[in-house]
C-alpha cells in the first residue's frame, strides 16, 4: 500500500489561531479566530466550516462574524457533544483546524432592495448574526430591518451587548421575548411565535430568514404564511450533522437534496413537500 | 418465471439496445485466448501487480481476496459477500495524519495501491460506475480517482443467472457496456476478451496469450448475446423508465409499515451493496497522545446514529423511514442528482437480509400497490 501525501485533498485542513474566547452565557462560547497564514475565509452569511480538533473529531459550525470583516472570522459554540465541550476547554493562542466553507447562505444579492425580517430561536442566532452585520454595514442596500429573537429564559441570550446596541439603533425593529421570565426581566414572555403577528410588513417586499431549533420552524412558517408572506420568500437554515460536507457522506442528506450542498439554507418554496425535512 | 403473477414486460426496446452495442463492436478491438490458457493467464498476472479474484469460501460464499496462484480462483461464482467496490472505497481509510511535537503538523493522505482486479461480473461494473459518477462530481473525491487509477478492471460475463436474487437484467447490468479495461466472455472453447483501454493493452501486451479475434468470433459473440436475451427477462414487471414516477406515488405505501415489522435495522443490506457509500469520519490517537489519524470508515443509513444531530433528534427515527430512505436512494434521489438507478441488480442485500427482505420483492408489491391506487382513480 502506498501512502502520498496530497495537499489537494477536500480534507485538508488549514490551521487557525484562537485570538479571542468570550464567554456568552453558561454554555455558549465566542471564538475568534484567524488563520495562521494569515488568508481571509471567504463566505457568505450562513455558510459554515468545519472545525477540528486533531485526535478528537470534527464538526461543522456556521461562521456568525460578517463577512466583510476581513482581520477575523467568529464562531459561537455551545458545549453539547465531545468535540464542543473540548473546544470550550481551550485558551487564547491554541490552534485549530478549519476546512470550508461550505453550502449555500443567504442570497444576499438577491435580498438587496428588500425589506428583512429575521427570526432566531436560541442559538439561531448565531448564523443570522452575520446576515445582520453586513446587512448593517449596507444599510443602505436594504429597507426595513426586523429582528427577532426569542430564548428560553434571559440567561441565554446570546450577544447581549449587540443586541443592546440593536434596539437602540433607529433603522431596526428589534424585539426579543423569553419563554420563561425571572424577576428581573422587563421584556416580552411568551414564545417567538407571540411576536410575529405585532410587526408591521409589507409581504410582497419582506423576505424572511429564519433559524432556530426544528421545532419552531413549523410554528414559525405557520404565522409567516398567515402574515401573507410569499412560499419562495421564506428563507429557512437546516440544522444536520454534516460529516464531510461536499455531498458524499450521505448525513445531511433530505429526500434528494443534501444539506451541506444545496443548503444549508433553503426556501420554504424547495422542502415545504418534503417529508423529513422538519 | 412461471410463479409471477404477472404477464412479464419485454426488456425496454431490446431492438434498439442491441443495435448500439453490435454496431460498435470492432473486430480489431477484441482478441482470443483458449480456454486452457486461461490459468496461465492469470499465473502471468502475478509479476505485474498485485492480483484480486472471487475465491471460493464454502457454504456457497465468495469473497474478493488477494490470490497468489490460480489454483484459488473460481470463474464461476454468485455475487461475492462484499462487492469490490472494498477496493476503491475501503472500510476503512486514513484520510489526515497529524503529530504534534513543537508544532502541529497536519497532512492529508491518500493510500492506494497498484492492483488487478479479476473476474469482476457486469453488475459490479456497473457499481462501480456509480461509485464513480458521485465520487467525481464536484468537490472530487480525490482519493478515490486516485485508487481508481491504479486499479485494473477484468471482467467475466455472466451467460446465465447466478441465482434466483439477481434482477440485473431490469436496471440492465447483464450486458458489458463501459467500465471495465478487458472484459471476458466465454465462448465454446475459447474466451473472447474485449479490449477496452489502454490499460487493457497494456495487460493483452505484458502477458503474450491472445491472439486476434476473427468475425467468425464476432459473429458467435453475438449469436450468444442474442441467446441471452432470451435467458435474462425483465424480473420486474415493469419497465426501467417508470421506476422513478412508481416511486413518486409511493412515499406512503403500506409496503413501508411491513418492513418496518421485518427490519433488524443490522445494517447488512447497505454494507454489501456495491453503490453504498454513506461514511463517517472518525479519529485514532495513538497511546503517546502526541500523533494520530483521522480515517472514514462505511456507515450505513440503517443504523441509529446516521441521520441524528445535536439535541438528540433523529430524522429518520423508525425503521420503515431508514428501509425507505435506503430504497428511494437507489431508485429516485439519484436519478434526479446524477441520471442513473444506483442498483446494479446484483441481489446481495436481499442475500444476506437475516430478516428475508428481497428487493425484487419489494418493488413488485410497490408495484401492485401503486396499480391500485390508479385504478381507485378512475372508479
Amino acid at each position: 500500500m502506498e501512502k502520498v501525501v496530497i495537499k489537494e485533498s477536500p480534507y485538508n485542513v488549514k490551521k487557525a489561531k484562537i485570538i479571542d474566547i468570550k464567554l456568552l452565557t453558561e454554555k455558549e462560547k465566542l471564538f475568534q479566530l484567524v488563520f495562521e497564514d494569515s488568508s481571509w475565509l471567504h463566505f457568505e452569511p450562513g455558510q459554515f466550516i468545519m472545525i477540528s480538533l486533531m485526535g478528537i473529531g470534527e464538526i461543522p459550525i456556521s461562521v456568525c462574524s460578517s463577512p466583510l470583516n476581513k482581520e477575523y472570522f467568529e464562531i459561537c459554540v455551545r458545549a453539547v457533544g465531545k468535540v464542543t465541550n473540548s473546544l470550550h476547554r481551550l485558551n487564547i493562542g491554541d490552534i485549530i483546524g478549519v476546512r470550508g466553507p461550505y453550502g449555500n447562505g443567504f442570497p444576499i444579492k438577491i435580498l438587496e432592495g428588500y425589506d428583512l425580517l429575521i427570526i432566531a430561536g436560541g442559538l439561531g442566532l448565531a448564523p443570522l448574526r452575520s446576515l445582520i452585520l453586513y446587512a448593517i454595514d449596507n444599510r443602505r442596500d436594504f429597507g426595513q430591518i426586523h429582528i427577532l429573537f426569542g430564548c428560553k429564559t434571559p440567561q441565554e441570550l446570546l450577544f447581549r451587548e449587540e443586541i443592546e446596541e440593536w434596539s437602540k439603533r433607529v433603522d431596526i425593529h428589534f424585539a426579543c421575548t423569553v419563554d420563561r421570565a425571572d424577576p428581573d426581566w422587563k421584556g416580552n414572555i411568551g414564545l417567538i411565535t407571540s411576536l410575529i403577528p405585532g410587526v408591521d410588513i409589507e409581504p410582497a417586499r419582506t423576505y424572511a430568514a429564519v433559524v432556530g431549533p426544528p421545532v419552531m420552524y413549523r410554528f414559525v412558517i405557520k404565522e409567516l404564511l398567515a402574515k401573507g408572506l410569499p412560499v419562495d420568500q421564506i428563507l429557512l437554515s437546516f440544522e444536520r450533522h454534516m460529516k464531510c460536507g461536499m455531498g458524499k457522506c450521505g448525513r445531511c442528506q433530505i429526500q434528494n437534496l443534501y444539506c451541506c450542498k444545496d443548503g444549508p439554507v433553503f426556501t420554504f418554496k424547495e422542502i415545504m413537500d418534503m417529508a423529513e425535512a422538519l | 418465471m412461471e410463479n409471477v403473477p404477472f404477464v412479464l414486460t419485454k426488456l425496454p426496446s431490446k431492438s434498439i439496445m442491441f443495435y448500439c452495442i453490435f454496431s460498435h463492436m470492432k473486430t480489431e478491438q477484441y482478441k482470443i485466448i483458449e480456454k486452457y490458457l486461461i490459468k496461465e493467464f492469470v499465473n502471468r498476472l502475478f509479476p505485474i501487480s498485485k492480483v484480486v479474484a472471487p475465491v471460493y469460501k464454502g457454504f456457497g460464499n465468495y469473497v474478493f481476496e488477494e490470490i497468489k496462484s490460480e489454483e484459488n480462483v473460481t470463474f464461476k461464482y454468485i455475487p461475492t459477500i462484499l462487492p469490490p467496490k472494498k477496493y476503491l472505497l475501503p472500510k476503512k481509510e486514513t484520510i489526515l495524519e497529524f503529530k504534534k511535537n513543537q508544532e502541529l503538523i497536519i497532512q492529508p493522505v491518500v493510500e492506494y495501491e497498484n492492483l488487478i482486479l479479476f473476474g469482476v461480473h457486469t453488475c459490479d461494473i456497473a457499481g462501480f460506475k456509480c461509485l464513480n459518477k458521485v465520487m467525481s462530481d464536484t468537490p472530487k473525491d480525490v482519493s478515490f480517482l486516485l485508487r481508481k487509477e491504479h486499479i485494473v478492471i477484468i471482467g467475466i460475463e455472466c451467460n446465465d443467472y447466478c441465482d434466483q436474487y439477481a434482477s440485473c437484467a431490469f436496471v440492465g447490468a447483464h450486458l458489458p457496456t463501459t467500465g471495465y479495461d478487458l472484459m471476458f466472455t466465454e465462448l465454446n472453447d475459447i474466451f473472447i476478451v474485449h479490449v477496452h483501454s489502454s490499460k487493457g493493452t497494456n495487460i493483452v501486451e505484458k502477458t503474450g496469450l491472445f491472439k486476434p479475434a476473427t468475425d467468425a468470433h464476432i459473429k458467435e459473440l453475438r449469436e450468444l448475446r442474442e441467446k441471452k436475451a432470451k435467458i435474462f427477462y425483465n424480473e420486474i414487471p415493469t419497465e426501467r423508465r417508470y421506476i422513478p414516477d412508481l416511486f413518486d406515488r409511493s412515499w406512503n405505501a403500506s409496503v413501508w409499515k411491513e418492513l418496518e415489522e421485518k427490519c433488524l435495522s443490522c445494517g447488512n443490506c447497505t454494507a454489501v451493496c456495491p453503490t453504498c457509500y454513506c461514511f463517517d469520519i472518525a479519529e485514532e490517537v495513538d497511546l503517546t497522545l502526541k500523533s494520530g489519524k483521522r480515517f472514514r470508515i462505511w456507515f450505513s443509513c440503517q443504523l441509529d446514529p446516521f441521520a441524528k444531530v445535536a439535541g438528540g433528534i433523529d430524522f429518520r427515527k423508525e425503521r420503515s423511514a431508514r428501509q425507505r430512505h435506503r430504497f428511494y436512494r437507489k431508485f429516485r434521489y439519484h436519478v434526479d442528482r446524477f441520471g442513473m438507478i444506483f442498483c446494479t441488480g446484483c441481489g446481495r442485500c436481499s442475500r444476506t437480509c437475516m430478516a428475508g427482505i428481497n428487493l425484487k420483492e419489494v418493488l413488485i408489491s410497490l408495484i401492485k400497490e401503486s396499480e391500485a391506487k390508479i385504478w381507485r382513480k378512475w372508479l
